[in-house]
């Protein structure tokens, strides 16, 4: 991305942001509520254009090629994305259809984040938790080279976040972006951080390099 | 088109299991069927004094079934997930149309007999293959500006004023080519053919509106 | 001057001039109706008015075609102005519409003039298009909606008016058709200047709500500069394109 700019009607929700991520890499994008780090992911997940600046993925000029891009990019939002009436199984095959993914894959998903018991319970009668291993599964349902994730372990217990790891984790392999409020964890398994204060590139460092005042001035 | 009917798979499957939107129109209708018995304090239903009260009816229950239509993808996040796949975005135009179509088709198998029953048109049933034929095209008229509408509507924020507040007045042409068709059909010595010349208008409307509404849906979307 | 402003003084000038001449020739030119008397004359007024607002509407739609397509907000604005007076000259037109039907036919509204019917059904749609816009915050999603509005809204216009019209059985003569109408030469005379001056009206009301416009979206653009972002406070909510 570079330059890259988002306004909301008079707000500026990203503005002239120049950032670059090696395949295979992570990087963890830190900052406030409101610092735009939500903007940033939805605009690499082409739900949002940007206002000005160049933007790609995977050499993939945005918002051109927006359409070639979906299939390579799975967004965890902050909303599960699935509908509450639906169960688990129903939702994920859903979007399997939705996707041109064969069936085996929903179960096979299903089986790696332990949900297959609940898997047909509407919904609305999952906790937290559990919705929340159903939209990591929605997320990578069609192996997508790169995961855009906010704050993934939101809600998720040790056990879960074991679980969910292989599929979002480092060891995944893919590029990631992930936003989170634990600037620690996300530091500790980042390649490039990102800072980010009311839109602005507050600064984009590499891990060793970062200094604990600039994380706190994020937040000041 | 396989994504149209995934997508209206999932839609059907979700108002069977929370029954909201049909449920309403139907008794919606019955009611309706009531306070124009009571409004007009006859015995029967004559030709197009009939024809305009089963049209009306028709009419104001889609609103319940369009006010509804995007809501699930509005408040659960629908339209996201449908925006993130690499798929034609019309093909939500056409599940949500087909959506509303069956909605509609479902409410008349219902809505008629009782009609027949509660307002005693004449010669419902001889005149039965006409009326099929007439709103066969009434419903794809309802369907696309409904689903045009409802498109508009779910992103606003007075949400359901807005929608049959906008959708009304666009369908009046359609309600004028329906409740023409229909009035000759439901006279005493009706002969059981529609006149041409509405059908003619409300396939017209319907292909002009089909053609509108797929040219401007994508932009309803995007953002 | 911004480009809305340019041609403005010269557009008002001839615009007086010729609504002047419009109005002599319908007090002093145009004969006395047989039928109806004087109070026919509100015609030269009706008519125009009514042809003038549907033509805004359907100009309005133009603009919402140009806007999606070039995705430049100025035409969004456009399309906002030329709905805004379309319907303002609508409603004038119906209400002396309202008052030729008293005229003429005793009732102040007839169901069996289709091309007032229609009219009527035009005008409560568009009367949608404020509430619309007003109850979208974001403004950009405002803009591209209204568009779509503008552009379905647009086409509706001539379908209305075909499908109204088929339904109706006229028992009164059409004074106008579609081929300009069964006029006497002094009648046409001065329905046309009265046209003329109805549509001069028109665009220079138009481009005087434009040029405001513009003028108060330059201030808050340099305001904004040189004071800084947050010194400006943020438009209220509002139905109209910023």
């Amino acid at each position: 991305m570079r330059g890259v700019t988002r306004h909301f009607g008079e707000r500026t929700a990203l503005r002239e942001l120049s950032v670059r991520v090696e395949a295979g890499t992570t990087l963890a994008v830190l900052g406030r509520n409101g610092a735009g780090k939500s903007t940033l992911l939805r605009i690499l997940a082409t739900l949002l254009r940007p206002h000005a600046g160049d933007t790609a993925v995977f050499g993939e000029p945005l918002p051109r090629r927006a359409f070639a891009v979906r299939s390579k990019v799975g967004l965890l939002a902050h909303e599960p994305l699935l509908y509450r009436d639906l169960s688990g199984r129903e939702n994920l095959i859903y979007h399997a259809r939705l996707r041109r993914i064969e069936l085996a894959r929903v179960e096979e998903l299903l089986a790696a984040v332990g949900m297959q018991r609940r898997a047909d319970d509407p919904v609305r009668l999952l906790s937290r938790g559990m919705v929340q291993r159903l939209a990591v599964c929605r997320a990578v349902l069609h192996a997508p080279e790169l995961l855009l994730l906010d704050e993934p372990r939101a809600n998720l217990d040790p056990a879960a976040a074991q679980l969910v790891e292989p599929l979002i984790g480092r060891a995944s392999g893919r590029t990631r972006v992930i936003t989170s409020h634990d600037p620690q964890a996300a530091v500790s398994e980042a390649d490039l951080v990102l800072g980010l204060k009311d839109g602005h590139q507050e600064f984009l460092m590499r891990p060793v390099e970062l200094k604990q005042d600039a994380i706190n001035a994020l937040y000041a | 088109m396989k994504t149209a009917i995934a997508i209206l798979r999932k839609d059907l499957l979700l108002e069977l299991r929370a029954l909201e939107t049909v449920p309403a129109m139907v008794l919606f209708s019955l009611v309706a069927f009531v306070i124009f018995h009571f409004a007009l304090d006859r015995a029967t239903l004559n030709g197009q004094l009939a024809a305009g009260v089963l049209t009306a009816t028709l009419l104001l229950a889609s609103m319940l079934a369009i006010n509804r239509l995007f809501v699930a993808e509005r408040e659960q996040g629908g339209f996201d997930a449908f925006l993130l796949a690499p798929v034609d975005r019309t093909a939500l135009l056409l599940a949500k149309a087909a959506a509303l179509y069956v909605y509609l088709v479902v409410l008349e198998v219902i809505a008629m007999p009782a009609f027949a029953v509660l307002l005693r048109p004449p010669s419902l049933g001889a005149s039965l293959p006409g009326l099929v034929a007439v709103l066969a095209l009434a419903n794809l008229a309802l369907s696309i500006v409904g689903t045009l509408v409802s498109a508009i509507a779910v992103q606003t924020r007075a949400r359901d004023l807005i929608g049959p507040v906008i959708g009304l007045p666009l369908l009046i042409p359609a309600l004028i080519g329906t409740a023409r068709a229909i009035g000759p059909l439901l006279n005493s010595h009706a002969s059981g053919a529609p006149p041409a010349k509405w059908l003619l208008i409300l396939a017209l409307y319907d292909v002009v509106f089909a053609l509108l509404a797929y040219a401007v849906f994508d932009f309803l979307l995007e953002d | 001057m911004t480009t809305y402003a340019k041609g403005l003084k010269g557009l008002s000038l001839a615009t007086i001039v010729t609504i002047t001449v419009a109005l002599a020739l319908v007090f002093f030119y145009a004969p006395l109706d047989a039928d109806q008397g004087f109070i026919q004359k509100i015609f030269y007024i009706h008519v125009p008015l009514a042809i003038v607002s549907l033509c805004g509407f359907i100009l309005g739609g133009i603009f919402g075609i140009a806007h999606l397509r070039t995705g430049d907000r100025r035409y969004d604005m456009r399309s906002y102005v030329a709905i805004h007076m379309a319907l303002i000259f609508g409603v004038g037109g119906l209400i002396t519409g309202s008052i030729w039907a008293k005229a003429s036919w005793g009732h102040w509204w007839v169901w069996n003039e289709p091309t007032l019917v229609s009219f009527l059904i035009v005008l409560l749609l568009f009367a949608t298009y404020q509430p619309l816009r007003f109850s979208i915050e974001d403004p950009e999603r405002q803009a591209r909606y209204a568009s779509v509005f503008a552009i379905v809204a647009g086409a509706f216009v001539p379908l209305n008016f075909i499908a109204v019209r088929l339904a109706q059985q006229f028992v009164h003569p059409r004074v106008l058709t579609l081929t300009g109408g069964n006029l006497p030469g002094p009648m046409r005379l001065t329905f046309l200047v009265s046209l003329a001056g109805a549509a001069l009206l028109y665009a220079t009301l138009w481009k005087y709500e434009m040029a405001a416009k513009d003028a108060r979206m330059q201030l808050r653009r340099l305001r904004r500069s040189l004071v800084g972002e947050d010194a400006v406070a943020p438009l209220r909510r509002s139905a109209a394109p910023s």
